[in-house]
């Protein structure tokens, strides 16, 4: 008897005392046990049709499934809900090995390019200046969804006034201690009263995992576009691609009208 | 059933089994050992098994915010995850030269009467023996379901790896399918793994090939070794 001849082994009188010993189970005389319809092969194709479905109906299961999660992190003292896929809360990206940490004695915030006052904004600065404190819905490109999350700074209009801007510029480009990320506005963009330079959010100092000391704050748009460990403002003439446009994501990002996404607009 | 067994060497062992098979098995002294699984489906079982167990790893850690702030570098372990799952599918698919993993393809493929059987005693919990052949209906079930799932997790991962191939609508859905169908294969995996930590003698069979034959004919009274 050889296991590797299917043969050998579907032979019915291989082991006759063996078979009446287990008649009477299920089969039946003379019916090979591993012979019958191929259930298999139709579990296997079913699985990767409902795979196929899934894909085509994600954008409507996906609100739906956001919705009720959503609400139920707001209830959810084990934070498990934070655990799900979309399951509320904010998710960690960086696109680098390790993020330089910064706090109030080596932050630093520069401010250049087409301007008249280049300047240099400590910690303590950033704090010194008027705060602006908003209270909006944070909406990610990837699909999750945090509401009422209030964020605090310094409106990013007041620093480009301050700078006085020239009039060859047209955009905005921000860069990143983690010495990989970028991000652009247009200038009218960037004026827009609901764009800060947050030094706080969630009503507390902004943490080191959500982008702090300092980051862009973009109400109205995906928050890819709320670049974290904000160092750089640079005035250009035109819109230079950030980090994740250059791979495919949209510039002029704004919440519920690009990325081929439908969210309500957080703003 | 968990008395030690010698292991005797590959021809032996089988030879032993089908000569202790006549002689009703338990008590003839010598313990009689069958042969479930050749070499290739070992290792196909053991390369896929090493391959899945770094897709969660990775996973893991770009997924849970603990383990993704530990561990940082995004870049490196996304590689890592694209690469292993990328390869997966390999040791079946090259596996597939081998008769023995034909044949037992075709037997998780196939069910019988005794099948449904074996799903309604385990659904309602009823205690006893089940009928099964060489694999039971659940095992039929996981292994049809894994591999399923397993290509959709590939077909899913490749919209979201390559992103200049398909719109950006696609992505987010394809993001979606892969993030609750990873969820729910850790948790199948987990009862995968859970079953065969309390079946030693089921994980000996994938470890040396060989099984007793009391156990055989216990678990699966209708396989004909």
């Amino acid at each position: 008897m050889n296991p590797e001849h299917p043969e050998a082994r579907e032979a019915p009188t291989e082991h006759p005392e063996e078979r009446e010993r287990h008649d009477g189970r299920d089969v039946e005389h003379g019916q090979d046990p591993e012979r019958g319809k191929p259930i298999g092969r139709r579990i296997f194709l079913g699985t990767l049709g409902l795979g196929a479905l899934g894909v085509v109906s994600a954008p409507v299961l996906q609100r739906g499934l956001e919705g009720f999660l959503g609400e139920a992190a707001q209830k959810d003292p084990t934070g498990l809900t934070g655990l799900l896929p979309n399951g509320g809360g904010f998710r960690y990206y960086s696109v680098t090995a390790s993020v330089p940490r910064k706090n109030a004695g080596n932050y630093r915030l520069t401010v250049g390019g087409l301007v008249d006052r280049p300047a240099s904004y400590t910690l303590a600065d950033l704090r010194a200046l008027p705060q602006t404190r908003m209270v909006k819905d944070v909406q990610c490109v990837t699909g999750w969804r945090v509401p009422d999350t209030p964020f605090e700074g310094v409106r990013l209009s007041e620093l480009l006034d301050a700078a006085g801007v020239r009039s060859s510029a047209g955009a905005v480009r921000f860069t990143c201690f983690d010495g990989a990320y970028s991000e652009s506005l247009t200038l009218k963009q960037a004026r827009r009263a609901d764009v800060l330079v947050a030094l706080r959010m969630q009503d507390k100092d902004i943490s080191h995992n959500h982008g702090g000391p300092v980051r862009l704050y973009v109400a109205p748009m995906y928050f890819y576009k709320s670049a974290k460990w904000l160092s750089g403002i640079e005035v250009t003439e035109d819109v230079e691609p950030g980090y994740w446009e250059k791979r495919g994501y949209d510039i002029d990002a704004w919440v519920g009208r690009s990325n081929g996404r439908d969210d309500e607009p957080t703003t | 059933m968990n008395r030690r067994l010698e292991t005797p060497p590959a021809g032996a062992g089988a030879g032993a089994g089908a000569g202790a098979g006549a002689g009703s098995g338990d008590g003839a002294g010598v313990p009689a050992r069958v042969r479930r699984f050749t070499p290739a489906e070992r290792w196909i079982h053991r390369t896929t098994a090493a391959l899945m167990g770094v897709c969660v790893v990775t996973a893991a850690c770009l997924y849970l915010p603990a383990l993704a702030e530990l561990v940082g570098r995004r870049a490196l372990v996304v590689t890592v995850h694209q690469w292993s799952g990328l390869l997966l599918p390999v040791p079946v698919l090259a596996g597939l030269v081998s008769r023995a993993f034909r044949a037992d393809v075709g037997r998780l493929n196939r069910w019988g009467p005794h099948d449904r059987v074996w799903l309604r005693a385990a659904r309602r919990r009823t205690p006893g023996p089940r009928p099964a052949a060489k694999f039971n209906a659940g095992q039929k079930v996981y292994a049809a379901w894994i591999a399923g799932a397993t290509l959709v997790m590939l077909a899913t991962g490749l919209i979201m790896w390559f992103t200049h191939l398909t719109p950006l609508a696609w992505r987010t859905s394809a993001t979606f399918v892969h993030d609750w169908l990873a969820l729910t294969i850790g948790i199948v995996l987990a009862g995968h793994i859970g079953m065969a930590l309390g079946d030693p003698e089921a994980r000996r069979g994938l470890r040396t090939g060989l099984v007793s034959k009391e156990w055989a004919d216990r678990e699966h009274p209708l396989w004909r070794p």
